[in-house]
C-alpha cells in the first residue's frame, strides 16, 4: 500500500446493550487517536437503516478505504456491513468487525471501567488489522438446482415436496425401509385427533407420485464433500437387516447385501432426521408390558389392545433432571390427549397424571388440559426430590398439595419420556460439519436471527432433529427450511468467499505440504515454465481455514484476511499498554 | 497493592470457540475482563510463530481454542493446532517460560458456560504464575 489508509470507525451503542456498561463516547474518542483513523461516528444502532446509511455516506464523503465497525458479533452481522461497503463501492473485505457486545459489554456488565478499557483495546486491535486489510476477489460458483433431504418422516417429506413443487429436483434419503417415520407409530394427533397414519400416508403418496422426488429408502448418507451450490454426496443402500446400522463393521465376506455407494450432487441439504423417544431402561420398573412408555401406549391404543382399569401416567421421566435438563415440550399434551382418549373409550377407567409442571402452551393445547380436568382425569403434582414409586400393584406418590403420600392401585403405568436425538445424529453432524448441542440436537446458526440455517451455507434443519416440538410447529419449519433452501437453488450462481489461501510463487519451493494437509483438495502442485514445481490454490475449493498457511515452511502460503502480518498487528495492538495505564492519575 | 492483572490473548476459531464466546455473551455469563480474543477461521491457522510472538510482545498467557476433536469445521484443522501447541510448549521450556502459560482447549458453539469458566480459570492460573518473564507485568504490578 502506497497510500496511508483512511480508516473510518463506527461504534455502536446497540441501544443500551453496549452503551450501558461501556462508555461508548470514550471508546469513540480513543478511536480517533489511533493511527490511520480519520473518522469516527457513534450509532445508536449501526445495523439500522439509518446506521448503514451513515456508514455508506461516510465512506463516500470521507473517502474511507477501511471500515471498522465495533458492535456485536461478526457471526451474525458481518454480511450486513459487508453489503453496506459493497453498496458504497468499497471492497467488502476492507471491513473489520470488532465485537464489543457479546464478548465485552455483556460479559463484564458489573465492571464498567474494565469493560470500557477492554472495548478500547479491542478497537485498537481491530484498527491495527484494518490498516493491513486487502481487497479480495470473490468467486462465482454455479448452483446445482437439486436438493438432498435427509430423513423421510413427515418433515423431510414436507420439505421435499415443497422444493419439488417449486421445480427443483429432490433426493429424499430415509434409512428405514419405508417412509413415514415416527408418525407411523402414533395413534392420534393433538389438538385435532386426526389419524396420523392417514395424514402421513397421504403425504407419502404425494411424494411417491411426484416426478421431481427420488425416494431412496434403506439408504444412508455416507459422505458429504463440497460446498454450497455443489455438495457431493455419497449414499449407500443398506441390504436387508442392515438398515439402521450406521457402523460399517468389517464384515468382509462378499455378499449381495454389501452397500452399493452412489454419488449425487446437491446444491443444498436439509436435515430432517427427527428424534426418538427415550427408552426408560431401569426406571420405574419399566418392562414394556405393565410399565410402558407413552409411545407404546399410542401403539396399544392404535391396535385396540388397552386393557386396564386404572392407569397412572408419570411425567418428566428422564427429563428436566440433572442429566437431561430440557423440557421435551410434547409430553404433557400427549399424556393429556391419551388420558382423554382412554376416558372416552373405556368408561370406568380412571387415569392419574403425576406431573411436575403441566406445560400445555397456547390456547388450543391449554383447552385440552381444561377438558381433561373436567373429564375427571386426576392430576397429582410431585416433586423431583420425591419421585413416585412403582410397586407390583400400586404407585406411591407424595402429593405436594395434600402433603401426604397417596397409594394408587393400578394396572398400567405409562412413562412420559422425552424425545432424544436419534442414533447417528452426531456422526451425521460430523459428516456435514455442522454442530449439535450437548444432547445431540442440531444447533442452528442463531436461535432468533438465523433459525433453520446452519452456519455452513446451504445446509438447513427442520423438525425434531433440531429440538422437540409439536407437529404443527415442525411442519412450519419444513416449509421454512425449504424456503431458505430455495433462496440458493433459485440462483444460477452463489458467491464463494474471498477468504482463501494464496501462494507467493517467489517463496514456494514446491514441497507439497499444503497439498498433504488440505482436506478439500484445494492446493495442487503444478509445474511452472521454469520446470520447478509450485503450489497453486483453487479458490473455489479452498474454504479459507488457513491451516496450509500455518504449516507452510517458507511462508509462501498466506491465508487471506488472516495473514501473518494482520494477526501480528492484532497481537501487538492487544499487548500495547492499555489506555487506562497511560492515563493513570488523570481520570476523565 | 493492586492485584496483578495478567494480559491474556485467546486465539479462537470462528466456528466453535468464537461462537461459544458469543453464547457466553448472549447468556450474560460474567467472566474476567483480562482476555483479548483474536478470531481466526480455524485453530489450525495458529502457528508457533503467532504464539511465540504473542509472548514476546508481553502476554502473560496464551489460550488457543478450537472445535472439539472430530468437530472442526474444516475436518482436521484442530489436529494441526495440537501439533502446533505441542511444539511451542517445547520452545517455551527452552526459553524458560512456564509451560502453564500456554493452553489448548476445545470449546464448542454450545459451550458458552465453558468459555466463560475457562476465561476466569485461566486468568487465575496465569495470575498465580505472576508476570511473564517477557511481559510488562512487573510494571503493571507496581
Ligand atoms: S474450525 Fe474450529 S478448530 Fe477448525
Amino acid at each position: 500500500m502506497i497510500d496511508t489508509p483512511r480508516v473510518g470507525l463506527f461504534v455502536c451503542h446497540c441501544g443500551s446493550n453496549i452503551a450501558g456498561p461501556v462508555d461508548v463516547e470514550s471508546v469513540a474518542d480513543y478511536g480517533l487517536t489511533l493511527p490511520g483513523v480519520v473518522f469516527v461516528q457513534r450509532n445508536l444502532y449501526s445495523c439500522s437503516d439509518a446506521g448503514l446509511r451513515e456508514i455508506k455516506e461516510a465512506i463516500a464523503d470521507q473517502r474511507l478505504d477501511r471500515v471498522v465497525v465495533a458492535a456485536c458479533t461478526p457471526r451474525t452481522h458481518e454480511p450486513l456491513f459487508q453489503d453496506a461497503c459493497r453498496e458504497a463501492d468499497l471492497n467488502p473485505y476492507l471491513l473489520e468487525f470488532v465485537n464489543i457486545r457479546d464478548q465485552c459489554s455483556w460479559v463484564h456488565m458489573r465492571e464498567p471501567e474494565a469493560a470500557t478499557r477492554k472495548a478500547q483495546d479491542l478497537v485498537r486491535m481491530g484498527v491495527a488489522k484494518a490498516r493491513l486489510l486487502e481487497p479480495l476477489e470473490e468467486q462465482q460458483v454455479p448452483v446445482e438446482p437439486a436438493a438432498l433431504v435427509i430423513g423421510g418422516g413427515m418433515i423431510g417429506m414436507t420439505a421435499a415436496l415443497n422444493l419439488a413443487n417449486r421445480g427443483f429436483a429432490v433426493m429424499l434419503v430415509e434409512r428405514e425401509a419405508e417412509l413415514g417415520g415416527m408418525m407411523l407409530r402414533l395413534h392420534t394427533l393433538y389438538p385435532t385427533a386426526d389419524d396420523p397414519r392417514k395424514v402421513v400416508q397421504e403425504r407419502i403418496a404425494e411424494v411417491q407420485r411426484h416426478d421431481g422426488i427420488e425416494v431412496c429408502t434403506s439408504t444412508v448418507v455416507s459422505s458429504v464433500k463440497g460446498f454450497v451450490g455443489n455438495y457431493e454426496v455419497t449414499i449407500e443402500e443398506m441390504g436387508p437387516g442392515q438398515s439402521n446400522a450406521l457402523e460399517t463393521g468389517d464384515d468382509s465376506h462378499p455378499s449381495v447385501d454389501a452397500p452399493t455407494p452412489r454419488f449425487a450432487t446437491a446444491g443444498v441439504i436439509i436435515v430432517a432426521t427427527g428424534a426418538q423417544v427415550l427408552e426408560p431402561e431401569g426406571m420405574y420398573g419399566y418392562d414394556g408390558r405393565r410399565v410402558i412408555t407413552q409411545l407404546e401406549l399410542e401403539e396399544r391404543l392404535r391396535t385396540d389392545q388397552l386393557d386396564a382399569g386404572r392407569v397412572v401416567m408419570i411425567q418428566c421421566v428422564g427429563a428436566r433432571s440433572a442429566e437431561r435438563p430440557y423440557c421435551s415440550r410434547i409430553c404433557c399434551t400427549t399424556a393429556i390427549k391419551n388420558a382423554l382418549e382412554i376416558n372416552d373409550r373405556c368408561s370406568g377407567v380412571e387415569v392419574y397424571i403425576l406431573y411436575r409442571d403441566a406445560e400445555t402452551q397456547g390456547p388450543r393445547y391449554e383447552a385440552i388440559y381444561g377438558q381433561a380436568r373436567e373429564a375427571g382425569v386426576h392430576f397429582i403434582r410431585y416433586d423431583l426430590g420425591r419421585p413416585p414409586e412403582v410397586t407390583e400393584e400400586r404407585v406411591l406418590v407424595y402429593d405436594e398439595m395434600l402433603g401426604a403420600t397417596l397409594s394408587i392401585p393400578c394396572d398400567m403405568v405409562v412413562l412420559s419420556t422425552p424425545l432424544v436425538a436419534p442414533s447417528g445424529a452426531r456422526e451425521l453432524a460430523q459428516m456435514l460439519k455442522v454442530p449439535v448441542d450437548e444432547y445431540g440436537f442440531f444447533l442452528e446458526a442463531h436461535v432468533k436471527l438465523r433459525p433453520l440455517d446452519f452456519a455452513t451455507e446451504g445446509i438447513y434443519v427442520a423438525g425434531t432433529a433440531r429440538w422437540p416440538s409439536h407437529l404443527e410447529e415442525t411442519i412450519v419449519q419444513a416449509y421454512g427450511a425449504a424456503a431458505r433452501a430455495s433462496t440458493i437453488l433459485s440462483k444460477e450462481h452463489v458467491t464463494s468467499s474471498g477468504i482463501v489461501a494464496r501462494v507467493n510463487g517467489h517463496l514456494c519451493r514446491g514441497c507439497g505440504r499444503c497439498v498433504e494437509i488440505c482436506e478439500f483438495g484445494a492446493p495442487t502442485l503444478e509445474e511452472a515454465s521454469s520446470g520447478m514445481k509450485g503450489a497453486h490454490v483453487n479458490a473455489v475449493m479452498c474454504k479459507g481455514c488457513g491451516t496450509c498457511a500455518a504449516i507452510c515452511p517458507t511462508g509462501a502460503m498466506q491465508a487471506c484476511h488472516f495473514t501473518d502480518a494482520q494477526v501480528a498487528a492484532m497481537v501487538r495492538a492487544a499487548l500495547e499498554p492499555s489506555v487506562a495505564s497511560l492515563a493513570s492519575g488523570n481520570p476523565s | 497493592m493492586v492485584e496483578f492483572q495478567p494480559q491474556i490473548v485467546v486465539f479462537a476459531c470462528n466456528w466453535c470457540s468464537y461462537a461459544g464466546a458469543d453464547l457466553a455473551g448472549s447468556s450474560r455469563m460474567q467472566y474476567a475482563p483480562t482476555t483479548r480474543v483474536i478470531r481466526v477461521m480455524c485453530s489450525g491457522r495458529v502457528t508457533v510463530g503467532f504464539i511465540l510472538d504473542t509472548f514476546r510482545r508481553g502476554a502473560d498467557g496464551v489460550l488457543v481454542t478450537g472445535c472439539h476433536p472430530g468437530d472442526c469445521h474444516y475436518i482436521s484443522g484442530n489436529e494441526n493446532a495440537v501439533v502446533t501447541v505441542r511444539k511451542t510448549v517445547r520452545l517455551l521450556q527452552l526459553l524458560g517460560l512456564e509451560v502453564e502459560r500456554l493452553r489448548l482447549e476445545w470449546i464448542s458453539a454450545a459451550e458458552g458456560a465453558r468459555f466463560a469458566r475457562l476465561m476466569t480459570e485461566f486468568t487465575g492460573q496465569v495470575r498465580d504464575l505472576g508476570p511473564s518473564l517477557l511481559g510488562n507485568g512487573a510494571e503493571r504490578e507496581a
